[in-house]
């Protein structure tokens, strides 16, 4: 970031505070003194926010009464506090913080309230002439402690990497970005370095490229007879990124004496080639997967999907990271084909326990409480602003994300057949649609590439973006009705990398020129690199055909969203780019896509040595299973379900909870998106934090089972399902690391072949580990396994929640003593074990008949079991089905009773059958073992007895509600 | 008989629109989707129309407030709306199309809208929520909807708290027969989430002294199917959403 001088106090601009009446609360302060106490900052006693807005100087007193009168306060709740350029304003209180973005950082209020005071009149100048900045100033009676007054400004009322913080100080930057200096060709003398040399240069500028990539650089400039520009260099950099290029799925790997040369290859994109699912339209080479959804008059429908990692930025900007995670993902869904229509998001976040002791939290990390809650508005704020319902999610806590959590954001879209496909032909403008360019998000792909340190914070503060859904939104609603005049051939979102990465993509066959003065700019003065790697959001790169040029723009300048051309593709096999008509980089675009050398890495695992612990015998069960309810992984979600839109755009079958109160953890959820067809598309998530320490493969085959147990329980049809695959792994140049990842992915092979389950798309992120001076901390290897599959007809679809008293209750699947990785051995404690994993010799057909019979309406209730085992889940279906349920557990002279309650085997369900229907649907289940456990009762307690009848567990309902509320609540 | 004409309107950040339009639809009116620039460009068609509804989002991101550089914007056209109400069309505000409304002071119109008395503040708990609530109609000047009729609806905002500047303000509203929406609990006195906001005197839709303007915080087009309520799975015997009949009703009277 450039540097910036700051004015003196007090800013040289119209200030406007605007306070809520000391009539009404005022929940933004109460909202941050709860958070502040929570931190132990008990002198701080009272806050009060005042929105505050910096307006141009120019403004004479009426326009600035206008402004506040009509725009910016409510006649009904607010107060506003008025000080005229260069007077100190009428401070109240004891003590006093302001927090501003810094400049530079995108700021979607101030660029509202400019085109705000433009149409309504108050400012006859354009918005572009407008200056308009806001801050928040925030107000205590009572002057804390001065430590508290410091760690509350920065762990409660800003985040010091992108806001500026001031105490007891009226100083406000009023003003723009400085310029960068100097915008000439700027060459990077490299031919003659040594390879120490090398590396250090790819060090110090952030590249992440290593040796061999950075002397095969050299080597091509030599035979050019010229070192290349710092634009060229960038480019490279980000086009061979890990986060770009994936070079450990698709580079040479040795292990066990075997090399496998192209891990993704050889696993999970092989399963989808062998499977050859006619229903696959579009796997692997697009942003997103295609598969087809259904025929509704005349027109045929496909669904789109993709899931991805957003790590490192989310532990440095929960909010921002987040929220950006989900502005990438869905511009990946409508970037893929011709464009989709964004119809679901999903999320799942990964961090540490939230009553970790403060002192406990790594240096230069946040607290994980903090960090969830972050990302939970920031998936909230951009997702709800989107109008896209968040639907699907999951949390998941352990100690080994404390420093490095992790933030995966998931998108669904659905498109007609025609817009499948796209191309680029030379000739075709390059057109830019969406946000403006600014100076955020430098150096995001390549950050990603590195391990996460206490000094992140500082150094990658450029690589943080802040996200504005409205502009996203006017982007989507731009681009369909572009699509659907068939105005452009090709397009791509601009994500990692930015106009590089996208440019560069779609012009790889052909060729590009871009003059990259023509880009449209947040504010002056960006260098012609910051231009091309800008990773600036919410924009978007469209191939147009020149006759269509002007009717593209027109259709996007109406829904409010800038087009602008900027250079077009040619057959010259070149990657040309110019500012101000000087060439700045001039590649060959086969060096950039092909030219970098595959890397040879070993891998090797062994198990850790674990001894196996013996089967705990518990003394009350009962108590055990109210104390798994409380843990915060199978705890009560729903102050975060609850943050999100889940019923926008009005196509739910089954929601993210269900039941008579909806506060039943529904398993997978099922959308209605076509009108007109009876057919649903059902969304599950499969994934575990514990067992890939012990089995990284039965993890792996686990996680797709559940998937799978998630979308077959709401109704999806198991042989028309497609996976979704997200590695989020430690640092796989270290060959343990590398060794799990091999393992879990031959596991997702194996399990795909055997359930006819096909990948269509995947994202992985391979360096999450956590540097602390010379320890390194990898986290535990996780990998997100999402199932997109079809529902038949959504009025057979199936909830979790006991239904009626008097029906039956089945278990289908075989139980074992599996506990290694459970959440009872994490309860007690206990390390070690075996980890569950799925017999595919028979999972298959299991999941084909209870699907079956679910279609044949044998099946009332249907609720998967997976953390926390059978236990669990007859509490929280009882729970939701406001029922009681009487139990008798059968089990073998192998099987413990604790095992039988708490095992999490894998291919199991729990089912309410109506007693009709019992022999019909034990007979649908073929020779699959289907247990009868007891039945539904209209006395709200759950009742489990062993096999010579003497009582387990007998809890009331409410006390399983209880204890499923008795967690971390936000 | 005619079909009634409706037009959804929508601006940067609407999301609704679509669903909204669907249940004009179902409940049997032809729609148009319009943006809010391209009506400014064309007024005269306004007068095509017998309702129009403003639709549910985030328009222009709900900064400055939830609906207020929107609202704003409606000063510029109060003379057609004014117009549109006069000669019995109607105007219906759903979530942010309600906040749209308030902001733009439609629901008190002999007042400027930044001496208005009435305002939807941020709920009681600081945060958006998406929950089912249950509405009961009251007994206000928009008859055509069955005074006591009880129905399940979606509530998604984090700026619907109903609030008056003082007791009396919602007093005089309610002797006008501008309460139109309340939210239901199982005790005449409701406890949160029944009353998801903190809405003074539970009040979940509003209407003008005409009743011919007409906001609500709830979603009642996203209730139109079979499926779409969270218990569905549990009921016997149900067609489709009651959502169906809210707009229905609204469309009959409309025509009438």
């Amino acid at each position: 970031m450039a540097p910036v001088t700051i004015s003196p106090a007090p800013p040289q601009a119209w200030r406007v505070e605007v306070f809520r009446r000391p009539t009404v609360d005022d929940p933004e302060g109460t909202h941050a003194l709860a958070a502040a106490q929570a931190l132990g900052l008990s002198s701080i006693s009272d806050l009060r926010l005042g929105r505050g807005y910096l307006l141009p100087p120019e403004f004479d007193e009426t326009q600035v009464l206008r402004t506040v009168r009509e725009l910016l306060a409510d006649p009904v709740l607010d107060v506003a506090r008025i000080t005229a350029p260069g007077e100190m304003p009428a401070r109240e209180g004891a003590a006093f913080v302001l927090v501003a973005r810094k400049p530079g950082v995108t700021d979607p209020v101030s660029q509202t309230l400019e085109r705000a005071l433009h149409t309504a009149g108050i400012a006859p100048v354009t918005e572009e002439d407008l200056l308009v900045t806001t801050f928040q100033a925030w107000e205590m009676q009572t002057r804390p402690v001065e430590e508290h007054l410091s760690q509350l400004s920065k762990r409660v009322l800003a985040n010091v990497v992108i806001d500026a913080v001031s105490i007891d100080d009226e100083t406000l930057y009023y003003g723009r970005p400085a310029k960068a200096e100097g915008h000439g060709v700027a060459d990077v003398p490299l031919l003659n370095l040594d390879e120490a040399a090398l590396v250090q240069l790819s060090n110090e500028g952030l590249l992440s490229l290593d040796a061999a990539e950075m002397l095969s650089i050299q080597e091509h400039f030599a035979d050019q007879g010229r070192e290349p520009t710092s634009c060229e260099l960038e480019t490279l950099a980000q086009t061979w990124s890990e986060h770009c290029q994936h070079k450990t799925f698709r580079g040479l790997i040795e292990m066990d004496g075997e090399v496998i040369d192209n891990l993704l290859k050889s696993t999970i994109a092989k399963a989808t080639y062998e499977l050859d699912k006619p229903w696959c339209i579009s796997v692997f080479h697009d942003n997103a997967g295609i598969v087809e959804f259904d025929h509704v008059d005349g027109e045929t429908w496909d669904l789109s999907m993709k899931v991805e990692t957003h790590n490192h930025p989310s532990a440095i900007d929960p909010y921002g990271g987040a929220g950006t995670g989900i502005g990438g993902v869905v511009r990946d869904i409508l970037g893929v084909g011709m464009g989709a229509k964004p119809i679901a998001n999903l999320d799942a976040f990964f961090v540490g326990p939230p009553d970790l002791a403060p002192d406990q939290v790594p240096r230069g990390s946040m607290h994980p409480s903090r960090i969830l809650r972050g990302v939970v508005a920031g998936v909230r704020d951009y997702g709800n602003r989107m109008g896209i319902p968040t639907v699907a999610g999951g949390v998941w806590f352990h100690e080994g994300y404390t420093a490095n959590p992790l933030v995966y954001a998931g998108t669904v879209g659905l498109m007609p057949r025609w817009a499948a496909t796209k191309e680029v032909r030379p000739g075709d403008v390059i057109v830019t649609v969406g946000g403006r360019t600014g100076r955020d998000g430098i150096h995001g792909a390549t950050f990603s590439s590195v391990e996460l340190h206490e000094d992140s914070e500082t150094q990658s503060a450029g690589a943080v973006q802040i996200g504005d859904p409205i502009t996203e939104k006017k982007v989507l609603d731009g681009l369909l009705a572009a699509r659907d005049a068939r105005l452009f051939r090709g397009l791509t979102d601009c994500g990692a990398g930015g106009l590089s990465s996208a440019v560069g993509e779609m012009g790889a066959e052909c060729g590009a020129e871009v003059d990259l003065d023509l880009v449209p700019l947040k504010y002056p003065g960006l260098s012609p690199e910051e231009i091309w790697i800008s990773e600036a959001q919410e924009r978007m790169v469209l191939s147009v055909p020149p006759e269509d040029l002007e009717a593209c723009i027109k259709i996007f300048d109406a829904e409010g969203a800038v087009a602008t051309a900027i250079g077009h593709f040619t057959d010259t096999g070149r990657l040309v780019l110019r500012y101000g008509g000087v060439v700045h980089a001039d590649i060959n675009m086969n060096f950039l896509h092909e030219g970098n050398p595959r890397q040879t890495r070993k891998a090797t695992w062994s198990a850790p040595d674990v001894p196996t612990p013996a089967v705990p015998a518990l003394e009350d069960p009962g108590a055990t299973l109210l104390e798994l309810l409380k843990r915060p992984t199978l705890a009560n979600k729903e102050w975060i379900i609850r943050q999100f839109d889940h019923e926008v755009q009005g196509q739910r079958v089954i929601g993210p909870t269900s039941g008579v109160r909806n506060d039943g953890p529904s398993d997978g959820v099922v959308l209605h998106p076509v009108p007109g067809s009876k057919k649903g598309a059902a969304i599950g998530l499969g994934a575990n934090a514990r067992y890939g320490r012990l089995d990284p493969r039965a993890m792996a085959e686990t996680c797709i089972d559940e998937a799978l147990r998630n979308v077959v329980a709401a109704g999806g049809d198991p042989t028309h399902t497609s996976l979704l695959d997200n590695f989020s792994w430690g640092n796989c140049n270290k060959p343990d690391r590398l060794g799990s990842l091999v393992h879990a992915a031959k596991g997702c092979y194996a399990s795909a072949m055997a359930l006819g389950t096909p990948f269509i798309s995947g994202k992985d992120s391979l360096n999450n580990e956590y540097r602390v001076g010379d320890e390194t901390i990898a986290i535990p290897p996780t990998l997100l396994i999402s199932a997109l599959s079809i529902v038949p007809d959504v009025t057979k679809a199936v909830t979790m929640d006991l239904k009626k008293a008097g029906n039956v209750l089945m278990l289908v699947g075989e139980t074992k003593n599996q506990l290694g990785g459970s959440e009872l051995h994490a309860l007690l404690g206990l390390d070690g074990g075996e980890v569950p994993r799925p017999d595919l010799r028979t999972s298959p057909d299991l999941f084909a008949c209870l699907h079956a019979a679910m279609q044949a309406s044998l099946v009332r209730t249907c609720h998967d079991l997976s953390e926390g085992g059978l236990g669990v889940a007859l509490a929280e279906s009882a729970m939701a089905g406001d029922l009681g349920a009487n139990i008798q557990l059968s089990y073998t002279k192998d099987l413990n009773r604790t095992s039988a309650l708490f095992s999490e085997s894998t291919t199991r369900f729990l089912v309410e059958v109506a007693p009709h229907q019992v022999a019909t649907f034990q007979e649908a289940l073929g020779s699959h073992p289907v247990t009868r456990l007891g039945e539904v009762q209209a006395a709200s307690r759950l009742q489990i007895s062993d096999m010579n009848g003497d009582s387990l567990v007998d809890l009331s309902i409410d006390s399983i509600r209880d204890a499923f509320n008795g967690s971390f609540q936000g | 008989m005619q079909t009634t004409q409706a037009l959804v309107l929508r601006t940067s950040g609407t999301n609704c629109e679509l669903e909204t339009a669907r249940a004009l639809e179902r409940g049997g009116a032809k729609v148009d989707v319009l943006s809010h620039r391209r009506l400014q460009d064309d007024l005269p068609r306004l007068t095509k129309y017998r309702v129009l509804v403003f639709a549910g989002g985030f328009s222009h991101g709900d900064d400055l407030a939830a609906g207020r550089v929107w609202g704003s914007d409606l000063r510029a056209i109060r003379r057609e709306l004014d117009a549109f109400v006069a000669d019995g069309g109607l105007i219906l505000g759903v979530c942010n199309g309600f906040q749209v409304l308030m902001e733009s002071g439609l629901f008190q119109p002999d007042r400027a809208p930044e001496e208005r008395t009435l305002a939807l503040y941020s709920n009681a708990s600081n945060h958006y929520e998406c929950r089912w609530v249950q509405l009961a109609v009251e007994r206000s000047k928009c008859s055509w909807w069955t005074e006591g009729w009880k129905f399940p609806v979606p509530v998604a905002h984090a700026e619907g708290r109903f609030t008056c500047k003082d007791e009396a303000t919602l007093e005089g509203l309610r002797a006008a027969g501008q309460i139109v929406l309340t939210y239901q609990g199982a005790n005449e006195t409701l406890t949160y989430p029944e009353n998801p906001n903190g809405s003074m005197g539970d009040v979940a839709g509003i209407c003008d002294p005409s009743g011919r303007v007409v906001g609500l915080m709830p979603h009642p087009e996203r209730n139109l199917d079979l499926f779409n309520r969270p218990d569905w799975t549990r009921l016997e015997g149900r067609q489709e959403g009651e959502g169906v009949r809210f707009y229905a009703d609204l469309v009959a009277a409309a025509q009438g």
